[in-house]
């Protein structure tokens, strides 16, 4: 096999397998610094022997068979202090322990081995980028120039991340157990927010030429689908699965054949990707049908909805909207629900009835540098022929914003006014 | 990238045309389609019925000519596929190696075109493709 196709194959193995590895390791030695050492051990054993030997017919039982040698010696070398003599024993047994059937060797068939990984890769003791490098990279198989690739970030920047969230969970001995009860909703919260960060750094750039990043998208998405498959009674998990895939059902539609940026109302539908709107309709279904009150992703994902089943922008049930935004302040409320839900608002009730919600938000401290802010309030002037005002309001919205082909877009709307 | 994971069973082409599938044998096979949803990487999949019940259209000479199955020159044929969203060719090929096949089955890999892949003539000419694919699936 030519070396090239030796490393790509690897590549992928590692890709599929590794998340499986690094959690079942993590189970075993109760750390995830050490599973991935452990585990990234094999990957080196494996690029040694694999372009002798062949590539195994099961490489990732193969790695986990190597990786767990390697766990017993490091558990048998190791002191163990913090454990007694009992556990360290029960530890090594359970190492030990050689399935019949190879592929068992991997088997988490209740997926607690990888949703232990997830709640701790996402710990609220780490600070956020941390968990996002740290999921990426334990979760995504994402490799460090990757996530800096991703993020725009130098990669000693992304190194450094992972270390540090490496080191803050073994110093404060996190507990390696999957959360229950009230603690699970509340660490979900946590995973949850990891995910649609990582989500919305591939939807949106903050800075940059670039409006998509899809890899981080799919990567996302391919994330939220593995947990609503693990936890699949929190309505949450299918709302924000739900909500990802309808917002990635743009992606196409999003930009101009120029790259130029084209705004939801103005997009062409027919570039919508309905099988993703079809599978996020579906995971919202999921999602209501739990019951409970309906949490802020599961009322996002509603509002996405609304605008997937509209075949044109004039048949959006804006008033629909307007009332899912006011159920959304009341649940997670902020200046930018209100902002949107002015917009709703707007479209449902006129011009005036939006400005006059706008108008509120003007003394809001966490808006001030919001650029949708001021490109709202010029929308309602210019909507109420208020030219010049909406001028200025388009100008300074360009100024706000980092996003060139968001600036170019906001003064092209200056200039039309 | 999407990928068709193509499942050629030897012996599929004399096949009897009553679809006769073993239970325990789906049931093994669920288990694989599981996993691929499992991991988020499954995109669509189905079985088709045996050669026998089907029909073969050629166009040597210009004109449309049909052919009802079996087809005894076909010494391959496909029993059904798998369309799946992975990062690479190679991880596609993971994937079908992770498949129950039997003694008698071959799992083609083959990539799905996208527009990314046509010249821009070609481009121009296939615009509209994916409208034309997106208002398809709505139907399903």
């Amino acid at each position: 096999m030519p070396a090239t196709d030796l490393h790509r194959t690897i590549d992928a193995v590692w890709r599929i397998e590794s998340p499986h590895l690094i959690a079942a390791l993590a189970r075993m030695v109760r750390d995830v610094g050490i599973a991935e050492d452990l585990a990234q051990d094999a990957l080196v054993t494996a690029l040694e022997r694999w372009p002798e030997t062949g590539i195994p017919d099961n490489p990732g039982a193969w790695l986990m068979a190597t990786a767990k040698r390697r766990a017993i010696d490091h558990l048998r070398r190791n002191q163990m202090l913090t454990r007694t003599h009992d556990q360290l024993g029960r530890a090594i047994d359970e190492a030990n322990q050689v399935p019949p059937d190879l592929d068992s060797a991997l088997d988490d068939p209740v997926g607690d081995d990888l949703l232990r990984l997830i709640f701790i890769a996402c710990h609220p003791v780490l600070p956020t980028e941390g968990r996002i490098a740290l999921t990426l990279r334990l979760l995504g198989g994402l490799t460090t120039p990757e996530i800096a690739r991703a993020f725009l970030v130098p990669e000693p920047t992304i190194a450094q991340r992972i270390v540090r969230a490496k080191r803050t969970l073994s110093e404060a001995q996190i507990p390696f157990e999957v959360p229950r009860g009230a603690e699970l909703k509340e660490r979900l919260a946590s995973v949850l927010e990891v995910i649609y960060l990582v989500f919305n750094e591939g939807y949106s750039a903050t800075a940059g030429d670039n409006w998509l990043r899809p890899e981080l998208c799919e990567d996302a998405l391919r994330l939220g689908r593995i947990l609503a498959g693990l936890v699949p009674d929190e309505p949450e998990v299918h709302g924000l699965v739900a909500l990802m895939e309808i917002q990635a059902s743009r992606a196409r539609a999003r930009t101009g054949p120029d790259g130029a940026p084209i705004l939801l109302l103005e997009q062409n539908r027919a570039r919508w990707d309905h099988v993703l709107i079809g599978r996020g309709l579906a995971a919202l279904e999921r999602a209501e049908q739990l019951g409970g009150t309906i949490g802020p992703y599961a009322l996002q994902a509603a509002i996405a909805g609304c605008h997937a089943r509209a075949r044109t922008a004039a048949d959006t049930d804006w008033r629909r909207i307007a009332l899912l935004y006011s159920m959304l302040a009341r649940v997670a409320p902020s200046p930018v629900v209100e902002l949107n839900r002015a917009v709703a608002v707007g479209m449902a009730e006129g011009p005036a009835a939006g400005l006059t919600i706008v108008d509120t938000l003007s003394g809001e401290k966490a808006l001030s540098g919001y650029h949708l802010l001021p490109a709202v309030r010029g929308d309602f002037l210019l909507k109420l022929g208020r030219r010049d005002e909406a001028r200025a309001e388009f100008e300074r919205a360009a100024s706000l914003t980092r996003n060139t082909r968001e600036q170019e877009l906001l003064r092209s709307r200056a200039a039309a006014c | 990238m999407r990928f068709m994971m193509l499942m050629i069973p030897k012996g599929f082409e004399s096949a009897p045309a009553k679809l006769d599938l073993d239970a325990a044998r789906v049931t093994e096979m669920m288990k694989y389609n599981q996993a691929l949803r499992d991991a988020g990487v499954l995109l669509a999949l189905d079985g088709l019925h045996p050669p026998a019940s089907g029909a073969r259209v050629s166009f040597a000479g210009g004109r449309p000519k049909v052919t009802d199955g079996p087809f005894p020159e076909a010494k391959e044929v496909l029993g059904g596929y798998w369309m799946i969203r992975v990062n690479s060719q190679e991880e596609a090929i993971e994937w079908a190696k992770k498949c129950p096949g039997s003694e008698n089955e071959v799992i083609e890999i083959r990539r799905v075109q996208e527009m990314e892949d046509f010249t821009p003539e070609v481009r121009q000419a296939a615009a509209g493709l994916n409208d034309l694919q997106h208002e398809a699936r709505t139907r399903t």
